[in-house]
């Protein structure tokens, strides 16, 4: 497949095209030009670290939702074996835009669950762009009720621009199921492991990623309002979204440092669509050490780490009154 | 001075003394539904709910603690902690500079209030959101105060009532607004395994991030008349769907008919409703308690 270039990789576009042309251009000559297109190729690996190594928060945020991005179904696919999707809520519907079922990681029962987006225009509308619907979560909860019962861990994989904002899901009780969902993760008694892979959108990813660890990936996003949603508020312009974007703290460099995530997943050169087969053997030992780390611990130790984890969410100070 | 000012502890004279929210006597004020011109000291006499239309007016958030718990033996719970600005945010006003404003204008420290007290002569514990503060959004503050007041209740073996009244998480604090939905939901699920009653009221709005994390927790859930409860706002849904929506959506009397909430109450009756309920919910004996 061809690749998608962001507006910041236009030089690395060029570059690429260039080496297509002396490829197509090297099949029908005498001459040898291989060196050429190695040296360019170099060149272009140069730029690709160089350019990625200063992305802004705005700049990452397009990669998080660059079109080619590895999904949850494929991640699934490369790191999990033994995968039996389970569809449904049991009430309304099926959300396919919230995917989970049965698998093995490196031969081990589990339980995977996340969001999933769409590749083509067909797949996109189907997977309403990765927004669930309240049937979406009620799923979520059914299969993380189901990892509970056969004591199997849970991974979830967000990645989603936030829940559906529609008068159906409104009618159906959105906030109901994403709420219930928060309070049945911090009771829930299996480990439960998650992944920011691409966007983690507001409350609609908040929903599955109440993990006792949580990873981003290194181009991976993860904020309360999106940057266009925080723009269109504080400066009443979608255009001020580069500014929210660096504001909101959205990063995974940022919110590690604000203690907010366990560990950021390094992706390859050019982010994680450029290689997704390395992306996910990356992310896969990645997660098959946090699972190590959480494997033997006594749930009711998993319980109060994981209640002691989010009570220290806040930063405030005390005065005396 | 009234001799009751004299009677009570000097933290609750002061509590009063900063509801500078309430409206100054003989000032009009007009209804926002009917718009009939009504006497702001009968607005606070009714409860701030029009006697001509039964419109439910927004109330702050001691005033609304003030009807519902009783006078004597309350103390409020995580007064000390006070907001920070820990990303350094900045939009076309700085933070900081915005929390002053809200403190200034309603008196409060942040969005959230919460007390130990009585209903009735039943213990609770109660968390009102003031609605003035920023939109009653959620931050560190709100979650931090939340969390302390539900685990009071837990060690305390007392119910716990929050009163909601926001917009959602609280963009300037970034992620870890959202957060706050975690732990908030958290807390309750504490109190919920101990067997100890949650009732929440949502009054208008309860919207976003408090919304799709404690509000529909309760083991009842309760609704003031006419108010706004939903996850989006109702502007962002239109935008997004690209057509009207149904009259009365998002209202109250709407998701009592999706079956969303328990009842919808009126405000002057919702102290005796909620006392009846959780001498109910703990088989504590009819006359268990004594209405003032």
């Amino acid at each position: 497949m061809k690749t998608t270039f962001l507006d910041f990789e236009q030089p690395i576009a060029e570059l690429e095209a260039k080496i297509e042309e002396l490829r197509y251009v090297q099949d029908d000559s005498a001459v040898d030009i291989s060196e050429e297109i190695d040296r360019l190729k170099k060149k272009v690996q140069g730029l690709t670290k160089d350019i990625y190594a200063k992305l802004t928060p705005w700049q990452i945020s397009q990669v998080a939702r660059h079109p080619q991005r590895p999904y949850t179904l494929d991640y699934i696919e490369a790191m999990f074996t033994d995968f039996h999707e389970l569809h449904g809520d049991r009430s309304y519907a099926d959300d396919p835009s919230v995917v989970g079922g049965l698998a093995r990681f490196n031969g081990q029962a589990c339980m995977v669950l996340g969001h999933q987006k769409g590749r083509d225009v067909k797949e996109r509308t189907l997977r309403n762009f990765g927004m669930p619907r309240p049937e979406g979560y009620r799923k979520a909860l059914r299969l993380m009720h189901t990892a509970e019962k056969f004591k199997l861990p849970l991974l979830t994989f967000v990645d989603t621009p936030g829940a559906y904002p529609g008068i159906g899901a409104e009618e159906r009780g959105q906030s109901e199921a994403i709420g219930h969902n928060l309070f049945a993760m911090a009771g829930l008694t299996v480990p439960i492991i998650t992944t920011v892979i691409g966007e983690g959108g507001s409350g609609g990813a908040l929903a599955i990623a109440m993990g006792d660890t949580v990873l981003m990936l290194q181009y991976s996003t993860y904020s309360v309002i999106s940057p266009e949603g925080c723009a269109s508020i504080l400066w009443k312009s979608a255009e001020k979204a580069p500014e929210a974007a660096e504001i909101l703290g959205i990063t995974a460099p940022r919110l590690k440092t604000l203690g907010l995530i366990d560990k950021i997943v390094s992706e390859p050169q050019g982010g994680a669509h450029r290689d997704p087969a390395a992306a996910a053997q990356t992310l896969k030992k990645a997660l098959a050490e946090a699972l190590r780390h959480l494997a033997d611990v006594p749930t009711e130790k998993l319980l109060k780490t994981r209640y002691e984890r989010l009570m220290q969410y806040g930063k405030f100070e005390e005065q005396a009154a | 001075m009234s001799w009751l000012d004299k009677l009570l502890p000097p933290k609750i004279q002061r509590d009063g003394a900063r509801s500078v929210k309430s409206m100054p006597e003989g000032l009009w004020v007009k209804c926002p539904s009917c718009e009939t011109a009504l006497f702001s000291t009968d607005l606070s006499n009714n409860a701030q709910v029009c006697p001509k239309c039964n419109h439910h007016l927004r109330i702050n958030a001691r005033e609304r603690l003030d009807l519902l718990l009783d006078a004597e033996g309350r103390f409020e719970i995580g007064a000390d902690v006070r907001p920070v600005d820990s990303l350094k945010f900045k939009d076309s006003k700085k933070y900081p500079d915005r929390l002053k404003e809200a403190a200034a204008s309603t008196g409060e420290t942040d969005a959230l209030v919460v007390m130990q007290g009585a209903m009735n002569t039943l213990p609770v514990v109660a968390a009102a959101f003031e609605f003035d503060f920023m939109g009653g959004s959620m931050g560190s503050v709100v979650g931090e105060r939340f969390a302390r007041g539900v685990t009071t209740a837990i060690e305390q073996k007392l119910p716990f009532i929050s009163i909601t009244a926001s917009g959602g998480a609280r963009m300037q604090e970034g992620l870890l607004s959202l957060l706050q939905m975690a732990k908030t939901t958290a807390a309750l699920q504490r109190l919920a395994e101990r067997r100890l009653p949650y009732i929440s009221v949502l009054t208008d709005p309860t919207m976003g991030g408090v919304s799709a994390s404690f509000a529909f927790m309760g083991d009842v859930v309760i609704a003031e008349p006419g108010a706004l409860i939903g996850f989006a706002g109702p502007r962002v849904i239109e935008q997004t769907v690209r057509e009207k929506l149904p009259e009365g959506f998002q209202r109250a009397e709407f998701l009592m008919e999706k079956g969303a909430i328990d009842m919808i109450v009126d405000r002057r009756e919702l102290k005796a409703k909620i006392t009846r309920l959780l001498a109910l919910m703990q088989a504590l004996p009819a006359d268990a308690f004594q209405a003032a």
